[in-house]
C-alpha cells in the first residue's frame, strides 16, 4: 500500500470515529491497583459491570500501587497525569493529599447513598472515610501458624504466643517495617489494643516495644513482598507468619496450604480510592466512583477475595466465593467471630512517627 | 594528498598557495577542516545529547533536591521575618504567634494546588515527629482563632509549646538546607545549633554505607576468585567449545530477576534442596540446617551469580589476545609453571581485573531488588533505603542526598583508582 493510500485509508478510519463518537467519546481509563488476585477481584466486580453498562468506557489495569505515592508525585510535578483513579493506603492517602496532588472528596455529594438512603458518610464505617479517600475494603494483618509445627493439644492461639519462644518454638516471619510488629509487641506485653498508640507516642512505649520485640529476635525472618509470607509458611521455613489476610484466604482455601488463622489482635485497616487532581477524565472517573463503591459493588468483591466490604449496608449481601462456593462471611475480618480483639491501625499515627520509628525499626534490625 | 604535495613544495619561496579552482589553500584546508569536525559532532551529537537529557540532567536535578528547601519559605514569610529578632530561647512573642496565624489565613484562601500548609507540615515532620498533624490540625482550627494567638495555638497542639518547632522554623526557614545530608551523616541539630551525632538507636546510614562498600567488596572479591579460572579455562580452548561454554556463562542475562532469585530460594532455605542433601547424607543433624539465605551470604551468593558474566567477559577478551608463547618462553628460560603463570601470565590479564572489578563493583553498590528479597536484615545494602524513600516515604530530598553521598564515594573509588592503577589501563572487551 502506498503512502497515499495509506493516509487515506487513516482518515476514513478516523472520520467513522468520529461519527460514532458524536454520541459518546470513546475514554479509557487507566486504574492503579495492586494487582494479583486484588486487581482480578476489582475487575470482576467493579469494571466488568462498569463497562458493560458504559460500552464506551475502557479500562486498563496498571500494577502500579505499592509505588503510587511516588508515581502521583512525579506526574503532578510533570504535569503529565495518566492516572485517572489509583487503589492505594489511607496513610500514604493523607500524604498525598498534604500535598495536593489528590482531589479532595466530598463523599455524601459525590458518593450513592445505602439502598435504605442513609448517606455515605453516615453508611461507611466509622473513621475510614478521608479527606480524599474513599474506602473500598477492610483488610487486616493477621498471625498465621502451621498446625505441624507445634504438638496438636498445644497449639498457639494468641498473638501472646508468637512472643512465647519457649511454648512455641520455630521461626518467624514478620514483615519488615515497624507498623503491626510494634503494635503487637506491646500487645502481647498486657497493653490493652486502644491505648496501643497512645503508649507508641511516648518514647518509653517504644522501648517497651522493642525490648518485647528483641525477646524473638534471631527467630525472625523478614519478609517484603506480600506473596513471600504464605510462601514461607508452605515452604515450612517458618512455624509462625504475618500476612494480609486474603493472601492467606487464598494460599488455604484455593491452594489448600495446611495452615490456620489467629484472629487475636488483628490489625485492621482500609484500602481505598483516591483521584489523582488534574487527571484527564474526571467526569467518567466520578460516574465511575458512584457506581464501584455503592452497596451491591462492595458486597460483590467479596464473592472474590476474603476482604470485608467497607459499607456497613454490604455486610449483609456478602454471599459465596463465586468460584468455591463457601461462604465468605466467617473469612471476612469483620466477622464478629473475628472481630473480637482488633487493633485499628491508626493512620495519623504512622504518618506522624512512621518517619522516626522506621528509623529505629532499621537500626534496631541492623543490630 | 595533492594539498601536502603543495605544502611541501611551498616552504622555499612562501608565496600564497591556491587550489586547482583558485580559492587559497589556508582557507580550503580550514574548510575542509571545519566541515570534519562538523560531521564528528553531527555523529557524536545525538549520544551527547541523549547523555545530557537522561543522564547529566537528572543527575544535577537530583543533588539539587538535596539541597532545596522551599517549603517554610513559601508557607511562613510574615512568620520568618518575626522570628528575625527571636534568640531560641523560650517561646517566641505574641507577636511572632500574630503572624502565623497570618500566614495561615492567607493560605486558606489560596486555590488547593497553591496551598502550602500540607507541604510544609510534611517537611517539618521530617525534622520533627508529629510536626505535621500539629500543622494540619491547626490549619483546619485556625479561622476561628481569636487574640491572644499564643494560647489559641497551644491550645491547638501541644507542639506549638514547644521551643523546639520554632527553633526548627527558624533555622530551615531558608531556601536551601543542609539538613538533608546531616540526617543522611546520622547526625542531628542540637539546642545550640550544632551539628551531633543522633542516638544511638536511631542511626542508620553510616553503617550502611559501610555495610554496602563491605558487601560490594566481597561480590567483586568472588566473582574474581570464580570468573578467573572460567575465563581462563575459555581462553585456551578451541573457538567453537569456547563459544558453547560462554553462553552457559551468560545465562544469568537472560533469567528473569526474579527466577533467579527464587531459584536460588529453593535451593539455599533451610527446606531447601542443599540443606535437605546434606541431613541425607548425614553430614549435618536435622536441628542443625545451615542458614544460607536471608542473611548477608544470600546476598553475596545471589549477586555474585549475576554479576559473574560482568568479570569473565573482560576478562576472557584480556586472555584471548595473550599469545601463549611468553608462557613458553618464559617456561624455556627455567621458569616453574606457577613462576610463569605469577610473573608473566598474570601481569597481563591486570587490564581485564581491573575491568571486571570496578564493573562489578559499581554495579552491585547499586543493586536492591536481590538484597530485598534474599537478604533478611543483615544483607541490606544502602540502595534499599534510597530506594524506600523514593517510594515509600516520598522524602526525596534524603533520598537525594544518600544518592548523592554514594555517587561521590564511588567517584572517589574510581578516582582512587585512577591514581593506583590507572583508568586507562582498563580493557572492557
Amino acid at each position: 500500500m502506498s503512502s497515499t493510500t495509506k493516509l487515506f485509508g487513516l482518515s476514513a478510519a478516523a472520520s467513522v470515529l468520529a461519527l460514532s463518537a458524536a454520541a459518546q467519546d470513546p475514554v479509557s481509563l487507566t486504574i492503579v491497583s495492586w494487582g494479583g488476585a486484588y486487581t482480578a477481584s476489582q475487575q470482576r466486580a467493579y469494571h466488568e459491570p462498569y463497562m458493560e453498562a458504559n460500552p464506551h468506557v475502557t479500562i486498563n489495569n496498571d500494577d502500579g500501587s505499592a509505588n503510587a505515592l511516588a508515581g502521583l508525585r512525579a506526574q503532578s510535578q510533570a504535569g503529565n497525569v495518566t492516572w485517572d483513579l489509583v487503589d492505594m493506603l489511607p496513610s500514604d492517602a493523607q500524604l498525598a493529599c498534604d500535598e495536593g496532588i489528590i482531589m479532595q472528596i466530598d463523599h455524601d455529594e459525590m458518593l450513592a447513598a445505602a439502598p435504605d438512603g442513609t448517606p455515605a458518610s453516615e453508611d461507611f464505617l466509622p473513621g475510614s472515610l478521608g479527606e480524599c479517600f474513599i474506602p473500598q475494603i477492610v483488610y487486616s494483618t493477621v498471625l498465621t501458624y502451621r498446625p505441624g509445627a507445634f504438638p496438636d493439644d498445644a497449639q498457639p492461639s494468641t498473638i501472646a504466643d508468637l512472643f512465647d519462644t519457649e511454648n512455641f518454638p520455630g521461626r518467624r516471619a514478620l514483615q519488615d517495617r515497624p507498623g503491626t510488629n510494634m503494635e503487637w509487641a506491646l500487645y502481647a506485653d498486657g497493653v490493652d489494643p486502644e491505648d496501643i498508640y497512645d503508649v507508641l507516642s511516648t518514647p518509653e512505649g517504644v522501648d517497651r516495644a522493642f525490648a518485647k520485640l528483641d525477646t524473638i529476635k534471631d527467630d525472625i525472618i523478614f519478609w517484603t513482598e506480600g506473596a513471600q509470607a504464605p510462601q514461607l509458611l508452605a515452604d515450612g521455613e517458618v512455624a509462625f507468619a504475618t500476612g494480609y489476610n486474603g493472601r492467606m484466604f487464598d494460599a488455604i482455601e484455593v491452594e489448600g496450604m495446611d495452615a490456620s488463622i489467629i484472629w487475636d489482635g488483628q490489625v485492621v485497616e482500609w484500602d481505598g480510592w483516591v483521584v489523582p487532581a488534574d487527571g484527564p477524565n474526571l467526569d467518567v472517573v466520578m460516574d465511575y466512583l458512584h457506581f464501584a463503591t455503592d452497596t451491591q459493588r462492595l458486597a460483590d468483591q467479596a464473592k472474590f477475595i476474603s476482604y470485608g466490604p467497607a459499607r456497613a449496608s454490604s455486610a449483609e449481601l456478602v454471599g459465596q466465593h463465586a468460584d468455591l462456593g463457601i461462604d465468605m462471611a466467617p473469612h471476612m475480618p469483620t466477622n464478629p467471630d473475628n472481630y473480637f480483639a482488633p487493633i485499628v491501625l491508626d493512620n495519623d499515627f504512622w504518618v506522624d512517627y512512621g518517619d522516626e520509628l522506621r528509623e529505629r525499626f532499621a537500626n534496631w534490625m541492623l543490630q | 594528498m595533492s594539498q601536502a604535495d603543495a605544502t611541501q613544495a611551498a616552504p622555499p619561496k612562501r608565496e600564497k598557495l591556491f587550489t586547482a579552482d583558485g580559492t587559497p589553500l589556508r582557507k580550503a584546508l580550514e574548510r575542509a577542516n571545519r566541515r570534519r569536525k562538523l560531521t564528528a559532532l553531527a555523529l557524536v551529537g545525538p549520544l551527547l545529547a541523549f547523555i545530557l537529557i537522561f543522564f547529566a540532567f537528572p543527575i544535577a536535578q537530583m543533588m539539587w533536591r538535596s539541597v532545596d528547601n522551599p517549603q517554610i519559605v513559601n508557607a511562613l514569610p510574615r512568620t520568618l521575618q518575626a522570628l528575625d529578632t527571636w534568640d531560641g530561647q523560650g517561646l517566641p512573642n505574641e507577636a511572632v504567634f500574630a503572624a502565623l496565624h497570618a500566614d495561615m489565613i492567607e493560605d486558606l484562601d489560596r486555590p488547593r494546588r497553591e496551598q502550602t500548609i500540607g507541604p510544609l507540615g510534611i517537611r517539618l515532620n521530617y525534622e520533627l515527629s508529629a510536626a505535621r498533624s500539629a500543622i494540619s490540625r491547626t490549619s483546619r482550627a485556625v479561622q476561628n482563632f481569636e487574640a491572644p494567638y499564643s494560647d489559641a495555638f497551644m491550645d491547638a497542639h501541644r507542639l506549638w509549646g514547644q521551643p523546639e518547632l520554632w527553633r526548627i522554623i527558624k533555622r530551615e526557614g531558608r531556601p536551601l538546607t543542609l539538613s538533608y545530608y546531616v540526617a543522611a551523616t546520622d547526625r542531628e541539630y542540637d539546642e545550640a545549633g550544632n551539628i551531633v551525632k543522633r542516638p544511638e538507636n536511631r542511626q542508620i546510614y553510616v553503617s550502611l554505607f559501610g555495610r554496602t562498600l563491605a558487601l560490594s567488596l566481597a561480590i567483586t572479591f568472588m566473582t574474581f576468585a570464580l570468573g578467573f579460572p572460567i575465563a581462563y579455562f575459555l581462553a585456551n580452548m578451541p573457538m567453537r567449545y569456547a563459544n558453547l561454554l560462554m553462553i552457559a556463562v551468560l545465562l544469568p542475562f537472560w533469567t528473569s530477576l526474579l527466577v533467579r532469585t527464587s531459584a536460588w530460594i529453593v535451593l539455599l532455605q533451610q527446606q531447601g534442596v542443599i540443606n535437605e542433601l546434606l541431613v541425607n547424607i548425614g553430614l549435618i543433624s536435622d536441628a542443625n540446617r545451615i542458614s544460607m539465605i536471608y542473611n548477608q551470604t544470600g546476598t553475596i551468593i545471589a549477586m555474585t551469580h549475576i554479576l559473574l558474566p560482568f568479570m569473565v567477559l573482560p576478562l576472557y577478551s584480556v586472555m584471548r589476545t595473550i599469545p601463549v608463547s611468553y608462557t613458553r618462553a618464559a617456561k624455556s628460560l627455567g621458569a616453574t609453571p606457577w613462576t610463569a603463570f605469577r610473573r608473566v601470565y598474570f601481569p597481563q590479564t591486570l587490564p581485564g581485573i581491573g575491568a571486571g572489578g570496578v564493573l562489578v563493583f559499581i554495579i552491585s553498590i547499586g543493586y536492591y531488588i536481590t538484597p530485598a528479597l534474599v537478604g533478611g536484615q543483615s544483607g541490606r545494602m544502602i540502595s534499599n533505603e534510597i530506594a524506600r524513600h523514593i517510594q515509600q516515604s516520598l522524602n526525596w530530598g534524603l533520598a537525594a542526598a544518600l544518592g548523592t553521598m554514594l555517587l561521590v564515594g564511588v567517584l572517589v573509588l574510581y578516582w582512587l583508582y585512577n591514581r593506583l592503577v590507572g583508568a586507562d589501563s582498563l580493557k572492557f572487551g
